[in-house]
């Protein structure tokens, strides 16, 4: 029994494993699908031969494939993500204080959007088919079908433009106070908590309602059992798996919806580092930001599916 | 009520160069004029022939800008109705392709079993694990913005989604007695697939035609808002919000209405799949 969890626990971070090595080689596989190759993507078109074989040798385009690969990824394990080819800087440098300004953003929106969303997400099941559910059932599906973009400037129009509450323009420096941090923030937090609880309280409606209609539910009530502690006993352990599942996935989620927000806002984040570089195609940022992104959003998805067959028990044995 | 949002889009999308005036990329104004909202129904302004809507001042190209002129001077009501034809039409182009696609792998990979299914569910594992978004900008930085690419790209990001629906739907069909029975006279795994898989799948599958094109169309505004998509001077919705954003800050709001655009469109289109599923699910009742 134990030995069979383990296994399928294994099993599944093997396959993370596996997508991310997979990624990591679609990453450089792509950039040795440019026409030319990264030498002359560097220089431009008239680069003298001298030149080019020069910085070849540099970034080691003499060498197999396969090697060149290794090298690279043995590069980015000791974190070192090569030059930035627009401004000769080191990407390691440019990413980590934006890195952490990304963070800083994802987990401010995440840690007020799980507990309300899954609080109006309980309430709306519970209450299932009232008023209350119905106009939050169309509130949400408005916010889904709105492009993110959208919200962002309809609260930069409301709380910025109009009461001028917030500023519109999220900038924030390392040397920036907590406070002073969370006020350049407030706007793109909201825009990014209005999107995620949407999806999330609707799929933790979903998922207890799907509990709700089960026969133990039916026969805890029947049997006289107050509706707080069927609740309590016999409906939240039972939609905890599927709860736990839908929060990480929308953190997944937060990380690569952070992408469009952060332009919006201007914020100096990985995200528009990222969006930066793809439009002056710096193939070294995009790669590394590329991989960052995929790696935390494979890594989340990994979390999700582990807790939820911990939390499971008819999971851990598959048929 | 859907269906009237569809229908005016789709009215807007055909018949774009007869209801405006204007080309596409031409510069009717100054920056930012207002649009009729903003027309002065005091007194004085007021002429007394008829209603004050009317007396939108005449632009220098002799029309009327209904919305108002974008961040240089193009009339912005028909860059939103060229804005419509070109989104809308590559949307549907890619959701097409990439339902041409996706259900072929699916129903085949329902019909045969065995390594083709395991092959390609593999394959399509791998491809979701990874973020859309993300995926798209490392290729459009790879390959350049260009619209083929982008076609490709979002085409191949959707098709996965497409296949898994087509496969689970197809596996339920494959078990049943007429498709056993089908395969015993001796019919060839195409025409099961056409004759027998493809009638029985398309009510759910239409369904999640209409919610694919919802999600590639705030896919493609999403990447034009990025700059990465259409690219200027072609009129898209996405963009032309990006484009006039700095207008907001000033009290602006015309980059408002192409957003509001995007929102009518996929709120239209989600009424309509509900509608319709919600028939699925009736007529199945009655039986």
């Amino acid at each position: 029994m134990k030995d069979s969890l383990r296994i399928l626990i294994l099993k599944r971070l093997a396959f993370g494993l596996l997508t991310l090595f997979i990624i990591s080689v679609l990453i450089t596989l792509g950039v040795e699908m440019l026409p030319g190759d990264l030498a002359q993507a560097i220089l431009g078109q008239h680069a003298t031969t001298e030149a080019l074989a020069a910085i070849r040798l540099e970034l080691n385009l003499d060498r197999p494939l396969h090697v060149r690969y290794f090298v690279w990824l043995g590069d980015i394990l000791q974190w070192d993500l090569g030059t930035s080819l627009v401004n000769n800087r080191e990407v390691a440098d440019l990413i980590a204080t934006r890195l952490s300004n990304t963070l800083f953003l994802a987990s401010c929106a995440a840690i007020i959007a799980v507990p309300i969303s899954i609080f109006l997400g309980m309430l709306a099941a519970l209450y299932r088919e009232s008023l209350f559910d119905k106009i939050i059932t169309m509130t949400t599906l408005t916010t889904i079908s709105v492009p993110e973009f959208l919200v962002a400037y309809i609260l930069i129009v409301i709380l910025s433009v109009e009461f001028n509450v917030f500023p519109s323009m999220s900038y924030v420096s390392p040397d920036f106070r907590l406070w002073d941090r969370l006020y350049a923030v407030a706007l793109p937090v909201m825009t990014l908590v209005l999107v995620v609880v949407a999806h999330m309280m609707r799929l933790t409606r979903a998922a207890i309602i799907n509990v709700l209609t089960r026969p133990y539910i039916e026969t805890a009530q029947l049997k006289g059992m107050k509706r707080s502690w069927v609740i309590m006993y016999h409906a939240l352990p039972n939609a905890l798996a599927p709860i736990i599942n839908v929060i990480v996935i929308n953190l997944a989620y937060l990380v690569v919806g952070v992408v469009v927000v952060e332009v919006v806002f201007v914020y100096p984040g990985l995200g528009q580092l990222l969006v930066d570089s793809v439009s002056k195609r710096d193939l070294p940022v995009v790669q590394a930001c590329g991989l960052i992104f995929a790696s935390t959003y494979v890594m989340l998805n990994l979390t999700a599916d582990i807790l939820s067959i911990l939390a499971n028990p008819r999971l851990r044995h598959p048929t | 009520m859907g269906f009237l949002i569809i229908a005016i889009n789709l009215f807007a999308l055909s018949f774009a160069p007869v209801l405006t005036p204007f080309t596409e990329t031409e510069i009717v104004g100054k920056v930012w004029e207002p649009g009729i909202w903003a027309t002065d129904c005091s007194a004085e302004v007021v002429k007394s022939d008829g209603p004050c809507w009317a007396q939108l001042n005449d632009n220098r190209m002799g029309g009327k800008s209904w919305l108002g002129t974008d961040h240089i001077g193009r009339d912005l009501l028909t860059r939103l109705l060229y804005g419509a034809r070109n989104t809308i039409s590559l949307a549907l182009i890619i959701t097409g392709l990439s339902f041409i696609v996706g259900m072929a792998f699916g129903f085949l990979a329902a019909t045969m079993r065995g390594w083709v299914d395991q092959v390609v569910s593999r394959v399509v594992d791998i491809l979701m694990a990874f973020p859309t978004l993300i995926f798209a900008l490392i290729v459009l930085s790879v390959a350049g913005t260009s619209i083929p690419v982008l076609i490709v790209v979002i085409a191949l990001l959707d098709t996965t989604r497409v296949f898994r629906l087509s496969r689970a739907v197809a596996m339920d069909i494959t078990v049943m007695e007429y498709v056993e029975g089908a395969r015993l006279r001796g019919e060839g795994i195409m025409w099961v697939m056409w004759r027998e898989i493809l009638p029985n799948t398309l009510p759910p599958l239409v369904a999640e035609f209409g919610l694919r094109f919802c999600f590639v169309f705030l896919f493609i505004s999403a990447l034009s808002f990025l700059g990465l998509g259409l690219q200027p001077p072609t009129a898209d919705w996405g963009s032309m919000v990006q484009e006039n954003s700095v207008a907001i800050s000033f009290g602006v709001y015309n980059p408002l209405i192409p957003a509001a655009a995007i929102a009518f469109l996929t709120i239209g289109i989600n009424l309509v799949v509900d509608w319709f599923l919600r028939k699925a699910a009736g007529l199945r009742e009655e039986y």
